[in-house]
């Protein structure tokens, strides 16, 4: 098998059962990238971790890239990307053809009714895990309410407050050397 | 043009989404459903439990999906629909990719720098606010019915939703589980 194929492969696994998205195939990537296949030593694939957290986009494509690039420079990465973005690629076409045919079938929609206020929940849920290791203090909770606030109450696009919280955090800190 | 305009929100998505999954849901939302229209708030929340028990990341499975909506929406055939699904997902890819290759290496070397450390200070907490808003702005009608048309769909909606949080949060029940849960509820009760 060539490395190419290699690293398609161990990603598109990766990617094929990551349920829930993102953190969740932390702990799986770990297993194959550096227990199985010995790419990474643990040191450099905590440094990936905090590089793609660091990083925009989306997490495990940003493992992903850097992984492949490592290996294998750009076409490494690129390959490493879209491996890992093919399986959701898939199984979201079949799922959006699906949906249009059974749109309106009252049984499909019954149990969407149950699941719509769970989804909620289920957004709110990591906000209080989040908080925590955004290290929320005395000095920084009125952060999170502020951009809410702004978001929900003034439709302020969410893009303005990743930017003036990025501006802002540099500037503090500059001022307060 | 809908594959222009799916190609450029996406893109503006992909490269304004930190720390991933669930942050960028605020994100999406605003420009899917309230800039766009491309999705209703219900089709919104729908894709969203459906991406929780599809696997890949949140975000490729959003584009995924509004790409497909947005396309036949707009009346195009389903072929032209699943180039639009496919357009989408790499939208959101490319320019982080991009922007990885270019960043990576700088990062580890001044990821100890204090300028780094200050600008991810306040955009930490500002995302947990992002997340704050997704679930707000999602607590409508659409989703939980309306006290006064449907008392008992919002009082049932309201049940499931404080069933949900406290089952995920306190007994740590796997999302995939809860979200079944809650979809055999409606089933059987509605």
């Amino acid at each position: 098998m060539s490395i190419y194929t290699e690293i398609f492969v161990t990603f598109a696994k990766i990617g094929s059962f990551t349920l829930g998205g993102g953190y969740a195939m932390v702990q799986m990537m770990e297993r194959e990238v550096v227990d199985n296949k010995h790419w990474l030593s643990r040191e450099e694939f905590l440094d990936t971790l905090v590089v793609a957290q660091s990083t925009p986009g989306l997490f495990a494509i940003d493992m992903a890239s850097h992984v492949g690039l490592k290996l294998k420079g750009v076409k490494g990465g690129i390959v490493g990307a879209l491996a890992t973005a093919l399986p959701s690629i898939v199984a979201i076409l079949l799922i959006a053809i699906f949906f249009q045919a059974f749109k309106g079938n009252i049984y499909v929609e019954k149990i969407f009714m149950g699941v719509r206020p769970c989804v909620v929940a289920l957004i709110l849920t990591p906000c209080f895990s989040m908080a925590k290791k955004a290290k929320l203090n005395k000095r920084n909770w009125w952060i999170p309410i502020v951009c809410a606030l702004l978001i929900v109450a003034f439709g302020v696009s969410p893009i303005w407050c990743i930017l003036a919280a990025g501006v802002g955090g540099f500037i503090y800190g500059q001022v307060t050397k | 043009m809908i594959f222009l305009q799916l190609f450029y929100v996406f893109s503006k998505i992909g490269i304004f989404n930190f720390g991933g999954g669930y942050a960028m849901l605020s994100l999406i939302q605003d420009e899917v459903v309230n800039k766009h229209h491309w999705l209703s708030v219900n089709e919104f929340t729908d894709i969203v439990a459906v991406s929780q028990s599809t696997p890949g990341p949140i975000g490729i499975n959003c584009a995924t999906y509004t790409g497909y909506t947005a396309v036949i929406h707009a009346g195009y055939p389903t072929w032209a629909a699943v180039l639009g699904a496919i357009l989408a997902s790499l939208s959101v890819i490319w320019l982080p990719f991009i922007l990885m290759v270019s960043i990576s290496k700088f990062l580890i070397k001044h990821s100890k720098a204090k300028f780094v450390n200050d600008i991810f200070g306040t955009l930490r907490p500002a995302i947990v606010g992002l997340l704050l808003a997704a679930a707000l702005m999602l607590m409508s009608k659409e989703n939980f019915g309306s006290p006064s048309e449907s008392p008992f769909v919002f009082i049932l909606s309201v049940v499931i939703f404080l069933f949900a949080f406290v089952g995920t949060r306190l007994y740590k029940i796997h999302p995939i589980l809860m979200i079944l849960l809650c979809g055999l509820a409606g089933l059987l009760i509605y």
